[in-house]
């Protein structure tokens, strides 16, 4: 298992990094983290001839806030989404994910960034782009968008992202003291990709549910938010019909891929029974 | 016969301690020296490229552009291999009528699996050979692949190999007779169709092998990661027609091996030709992908079994037909026949019952070959008699414990047999079940899962008992024609400085094996352990032996080395006594001191005899004899296995909303005999339980209708890691065999032997109060959610 | 270019320049350049956690990482944290509860549980489980190795100085 030969680079800035992607055209792969590229490029399943490595570019870093929105760098990696004390107090929902990413030693190299651009639809952090309504920042040949994450994942690794262009930041709108949150998923040993997870933000000014999104992963060929459970809860106390009904109403926002090892109505029961579960604990706990 | 050993408090009284490992330090000071570590001057790589067809015929290979490539120094076709390397049948003259398609290193018209190695690319880099290999062009017609066991079997049937009339490797049958009556008669007969998946080994090391011909000299070194170095010699020297004595065959520390690294894999065959077709050593190690797809597999059976109870409570008969599939040819040497035999024949083996049949079916298809994994034939044998047990002692309204206690062969009931022809020894159901018992606070688990039954917490319990196969004698291969040694060597020798040097053919793979015959040996000389070195896995610098397989490192090369050690001790002090003016008899070694046995009064030390010896043997009466080295070889006499055994328990949680099983404790009790070490002995254990569980709940290879293997990593082959693992509690009861002086037994495959049995037993009485019930390994929460009805 | 480029990086605390393919892994380099072997390879995507190194300070798998990648980059190996007596306490409690049996898993496991003592004192039992969640050992069934983890936890909490394990006779 060795990735055929591909020529390096390491631009300093995003303008490098999009002309050097432009010099070598389709046959060039960007690297940051490289948790999820690496193990493809040992496999043979992905061949490029050049890497570029973004992990030097410093408008990729950190993590900062306008009272508005929480600005995390691309490049900041999975641990820091559970360590850093502004995502946990901005984005609290991304520290309650993390620690269900991989295992330690991938947390310390991949990163947001990489992980929220491959969309892989297993992965905790694209659907909880979903839950938290975040915008993703993309830079390109013709400046800088930013994509809301509805519209951001498009297909089974397809996201707005245009090739060559490169992801700069996540942007995800602050917290607040209104806000709940919860995150769990069903795995078969920890750090596993998930037979079905699921990130909860719910705005409850009092005891009503103001604003539910409800994301999931590992349901379909993308992240997923559960626009008809969310509807179940708004405008409702958080109480067990209401838990009832959302988990009913997940039959028409989940159709889950079938195998024969988990079959469609597997996922689809255990996304039911998970999201009970969190609502459940978040009930107890207002 | 057992005398005793000697007390523990005695000076250099190891045997039965815990000790540590001597070799284990150069291994956490990242200093191991493991065959994957190894580079040689002029070093090149194998890779090589594989079938992605189950079954096909190879119409034609263009190796052109792959010749040319940077680095590539040679490609090489099964007919270029052909010309080198005789080819092997994996059938055993003891099982009659087996049959099996002969085998070359690469394939010359015919693949008869997906991952079969087809041509062999060597270069100056794994990369450039990796390369190569994608250049290379293998034109194959597609055949039908055999997949399925039972269509497999039906007349007319596609074969998996071209070479064989049907798909049947073997059959056999064992009965007692008067089956049928007994179980129309019977008060209670319960029956149930079990079905345990594939699995691998997954050593942490995969395969590796560096071949290296020298023809000036024409000497083949083979550095190889193998439990066998003997065997291998044998079969190297055979296949390539070189002599023995120029084959030497190296193991150093090896990545794990549990069963996996003692058969023939053709990758491995092929290097040696490929040195030989270089003139430069080759380096083949296997990555993860090739490991899943050509180290051999096991388990796979169907058993349908069914077994019949009076109204006491006694169990009267088993009626058993257990089919599994084996790959598209049967393994060398060892074969693919033994664990369905294994499986046939301990059947029940706790258990005093007299009325058998059973029948065996072994199938080739089209997928990875299989063969002996630790605890061969065990687990299956365990997990179906074990849920029988459970499931008589619910239809008679027994505690499953009561029924075990009623029908397990009682501890003074021996020596006896099972009747499928075991012969055993001496063994303790009754004794452990009893400690088990108490080791788990039985009652109380079974009053506290009714308490928490109440509040919707649904808790297992599942028991186990087993009888394990160790030393086994040569009824195992050898009177099957394989030159597999059952008896061990050791080469014991005092060095001039007083120090001790065992050379012995037992090898290890982390076990301890080196750690307890170093302690025996230096017990029974009297001297302290760290002045015995231990050197194995050497056919150069060890003598012949049959090495580690089927639990007889401790039981046959502990007592060659305790022989061995007495052997030398005689000569020591019969030296000493000259040197003395003493008699023999009056003397005793202490520490490395020779000492007067009445008083304990220090006379010479080792180190003095030993210089005497070596440098002053002039200063020697003239009848003296200065013998310091002494060659022992011992085989197993009298019982043909020395059976072990014992008893499980295990606790687990079961999410009856989810699938999912929270395993809470496992608990063993077991008897391998004379304890050497007991923290190696319980290490061994709880390694063989958490691969008994793994079976129970992750483990699985599967494959789709075309014979693809559709899980072949480590990421999607699911091993037991260490948060799903439990605590595992430990007792041990101790039945030497008084067949050897030391009274040691097997203890590598207690752990697996009846993990998944406790496992599977343990979830179905979770899932008693639903009414659900499930006779499948790995129980999956897919699986147990359709047990359940939710899905 | 996929030829060899030359780089530079600091390894077991020596500041070392070689050249090295760009498609090489760092653990490959590790292995293969540096002749440092106790860095192992058992799956080469990331699963198995026989590759763990440090770098700069935080355990990554050696397979996932080019070695051009760690260029600049300050790599510590099982060997470097071995010869400067950092985890001898962790090598001593390994060998006396026999928390290893074939060797070939610990060198990573060991780098995991020097990193989960580092950050955490005093870990329960289920924290070094979760922490080993990586580490694939096919030969203990952990017990052992949480133990022996947890045994070091408690000794450096009561501030047990560490003394050398290595050059102690077996």
């Amino acid at each position: 298992m060795k990735a055929r030969a591909f020529s390096y680079v390491r631009p300093a800035t995003v303008a490098e990094a999009l002309l050097a992607f432009a010099e070598a055209g389709e046959g060039a792969s960007y690297i940051a983290g490289g948790q999820s590229l690496v193990p493809a490029l040992a496999l043979r399943l992905q061949a490029p001839e050049r890497l570029i490595d973004i992990a030097h570019v410093a408008e990729l870093r950190g993590v900062s806030c306008d009272g508005e929105w929480l600005r995390i760098g691309a490049l900041t990696r999975h641990a820091d989404a559970h360590d850093d004390p502004l995502i946990a107090r901005y984005a609290p929902l991304l520290a309650l994910a993390a620690p269900h990413v991989a295992h330690p030693a991938i947390r310390n190299r991949g990163t947001l960034g990489g992980s929220v651009a491959l969309a892989d639809p297993a992965s905790e952090f694209p659907a909880m782009m979903l839950a938290l309504d975040a915008e993703m920042e993309i830079a390109g040949s013709a400046g800088t968008r930013r994509v809301p994450a509805t519209a951001f994942f498009q297909d089974l690794y397809q996201t707005a992202i245009e090739p060559g262009e490169l992801l700069v930041a996540l942007h995800v709108p602050v917290a607040r003291a209104e806000h709940r949150c919860a995150f769990d998923e069903f795995a078969r040993r920890r750090g596993d990709y998930a037979l079905v997870g699921c990130g909860v933000m719910l705005a409850m000014p009092g005891d009503v549910v103001a604003e539910a999104r409800i994301a999931f992963l590992s349901v379909g060929s993308t992240p997923m938010r559960a626009r008809a459970a969310e509807a179940a809860l708004a405008g409702q106390a958080l109480d067990a019909e209401a838990i009832r009904r959302a988990q009913a109403a997940l039959a028409d926002d989940l159709d889950p891929p079938d195998d024969e090892q988990v079959p469609a109505a597997m996922r689809l029961h255990l996304a039911r029974v998970l999201l009970g579960r969190l609502l459940g604990r978040m009930e107890m706990a207002s | 016969m057992n005398a005793p050993l000697g007390a523990l408090d005695r000076p250099n009284s190891y045997i039965g301690r815990s000790v540590s490992r001597p070799n284990a330090k150069r291994l956490l000071a990242g200093k191991g020296r493991y065959v994957t570590d190894l580079v040689l001057p002029r070093m090149l790589h194998a890779a090589f490229l594989r079938s992605p067809y189950a079954h096909a015929r190879i119409v034609s290979i263009d190796a052109g552009e792959a010749r040319a490539m940077p680095g590539v120094r040679l490609v090489a076709t099964g007919a270029d291999l052909a010309k080198l390397c005789t080819p092997w049948v994996g059938t055993l003259d003891h099982f009659k009528g087996m049959k099996s398609a002969q085998q070359l290193p690469l394939p010359v018209e015919e693949v008869l699996w997906s991952g079969q190695a087809v041509v062999a690319i060597v270069a100056e880099t794994r990369a450039q050979a990796e390369d190569a290999a994608e250049a290379i062009v293998v034109e194959f017609e597609e055949l039908p692949a055999v997949v399925d066991i039972d269509a497999a079997r039906e007349a007319g049937a596609d074969r998996a190999a071209s070479g064989i009339a049907d798909n049947l490797c073997f059959a056999s049958r064992l009965d007692t007779g008067g089956i049928d009556e007994i179980f129309a008669g019977a008060a209670h007969v319960v029956e149930e169709e079990f079905h345990f998946g594939r699995h691998t080994a997954v050593t942490l090391e995969p395969r590796a092998i560096l071949a290296d011909w020298d023809a000036s000299e024409g000497k083949l070194t083979v550095h190889h990661a193998t439990q066998t170095p003997y065997q291998f010699q044998d079969l190297y020297s055979r296949h390539y027609g070189i002599p023995e004595a120029n084959v030497r065959v190296v193991a150093p520390d090896i990545g794990g091996s549990f069963g996996m690294k003692l058969h023939v894999y053709h990758e491995d065959m092929a290097v040696v030709g490929l040195s030989m077709l270089c003139g430069r050593p080759v380096k083949f190690v296997a990555d993860r992908l090739e490991a899943f797809v050509s180290d051999i597999h096991a388990r796979d059976h169907r058993v349908r079994a069914r077994m019949a109870m009076d109204t006491e409570g006694m169990i009267l008969a088993m009626d058993v037909d257990d089919v599994t599939a084996i790959g598209a040819f049967s393994t060398y040497p060892r074969t693919s026949a033994v664990e369905g035999n294994q499986v046939i024949r301990l059947m029940g083996a706790p258990y005093s019952f007299r009325n058998y049949r059973a029948e065996l079916s072994v199938v080739f298809q089209n997928k990875v070959q299989t063969s002996q994994y630790r605890a061969v034939g065990h687990p299956i044998a365990c997990a179906v008699a074990e849920r029988l047990v459970d499931m008589a002692a619910a239809r008679a309204g027994l505690d499953p414990v009561s029924l075990r206690e009623k029908n397990l062969i009682a501890d003074d009931a021996y020596p006896c047999e099972s009747p499928t022809g075991y012969k055993f020894e001496a063994l303790s159901h009754r004794k452990s079940l009893a400690r088990l018992k108490a080791l788990m606070g039985y009652d109380a688990l079974r009053a506290e899962q009714a308490a928490l039954r109440e509040r919707g917490i649904h808790r297992g319990i599942g028991i186990a008992s087993f009888v394990e196969i160790s030393n086994p004698s040569p009824a195992f291969y050898g009177i099957g024609g394989a030159r597999i040694s059952a008896q061990d060597g050791a080469v014991l020798a005092v060095t001039p400085s007083g120090d001790v040097r065992c050379q012995i053919s037992v090898t290890e793979q982390g076990q301890g094996t080196e750690t307890i015959i170093g302690q025996i040996v230096a017990d029974q000389l009297g001297i302290a352990r760290e002045r015995v070195r231990v050197i194995t896995g050497d056919t150069e610098n060890t003598p012949h032996g049959g090495a580690t397989w089927a639990c007889r490192g401790a039981g046959i090369g502990g007592e060659t080395a305790l022989q061995a050690a007495r052997k030398l001790r005689e000569n020591v002090l019969g030296l000493a006594a000259a040197i003395l003016q003493a008699r023999p008899g009056d003397l005793d070694m202490r520490d490395g001191v020779v000492v007067d046995v009445l008083n304990g009064a220090e006379r010479v030390s080792l180190a003095e005899i030993a210089r005497i010896a070596y440098f002053r043997s002039d200063t020697l009466p003239k009848d003296a004899s200065a013998q310091l080295t002494v060659a022992h070889h011992y085989a197993p006499q009298g019982y043909p296995f020395a059976f072990t055994n014992g008893v499980q328990g295990c606790h687990v949680e079961l999410d009856a909303e989810t699938g999912f099983v929270k395993i809470l404790k496992h608990w063993v009790v077991e008897d391998c005999g004379r304890i050497i070490n007991p923290l190696l002995v319980d290490e061994q254990v709880r390694g063989g339980v958490v691969q008994g569980l793994g079976a129970a709940f992750f483990e699985e290879c599967r494959y789709d209708e075309n014979g693809q293997l559709t899980n072949g990593s480590l990421a999607d082959y699911l091993v037991p890691m260490a948060c799903e693992m439990p605590d595992i509690v430990i007792a041990h009861i101790e039945t030497p065999t008084a067949d050897t002086a030391l009274g040691a037994k097997g203890c590598g495959e207690a752990g697996t032997a009846a993990a998944s049995a406790a496992a599977l037993n343990a979830v179905n009485d979770a899932m008693s109060p639903f009414g659900a019930s499930i006779a499948q390994i790995p129980m999956t929460p897919t699986r147990l959610l359709k047990a359940l009805g939710t899905i | 270019m996929t030829a060899p480029v030359a780089i530079t990086l600091s390894v077991n605390g020596e500041t070392l320049t070689r050249a090295a393919e760009p498609r090489e892994t760092l653990a490959d380099f590790l292995r293969r350049d540096l002749g440092l072997t106790g860095t192992h390879t058992g799956c080469e995507m990331g699963v198995c956690g026989a590759c763990l190194v440090m770098l700069d300070g935080a355990p990554v798998h050696g397979c996932l990482i080019f070695a051009v990648q760690a260029a600049g980059a300050s790599v510590q190996t099982v060997e470097g944290l071995s010869e400067s007596a950092m985890i001898a306490d962790l090598q001593r409690a390994f060998h006396e509860r026999n928390a290893l049996q074939c060797g070939f898993c610990t060198p990573g496991v060991l780098v995991t549980a020097q990193w989960l003592l580092a950050r955490k004192a005093a870990p329960s039992r289920e924290e070094i489980r979760d922490a080993l969640s990586g580490n694939y050992c096919r030969c203990t069934g952990y017990e052992a190795i949480v133990d022996a983890i947890e045994t070091v936890a408690r000794r450096r909490s009561a501030g047990e100085a560490a003394s050398r394990f290595l050059e102690e006779p077996a």
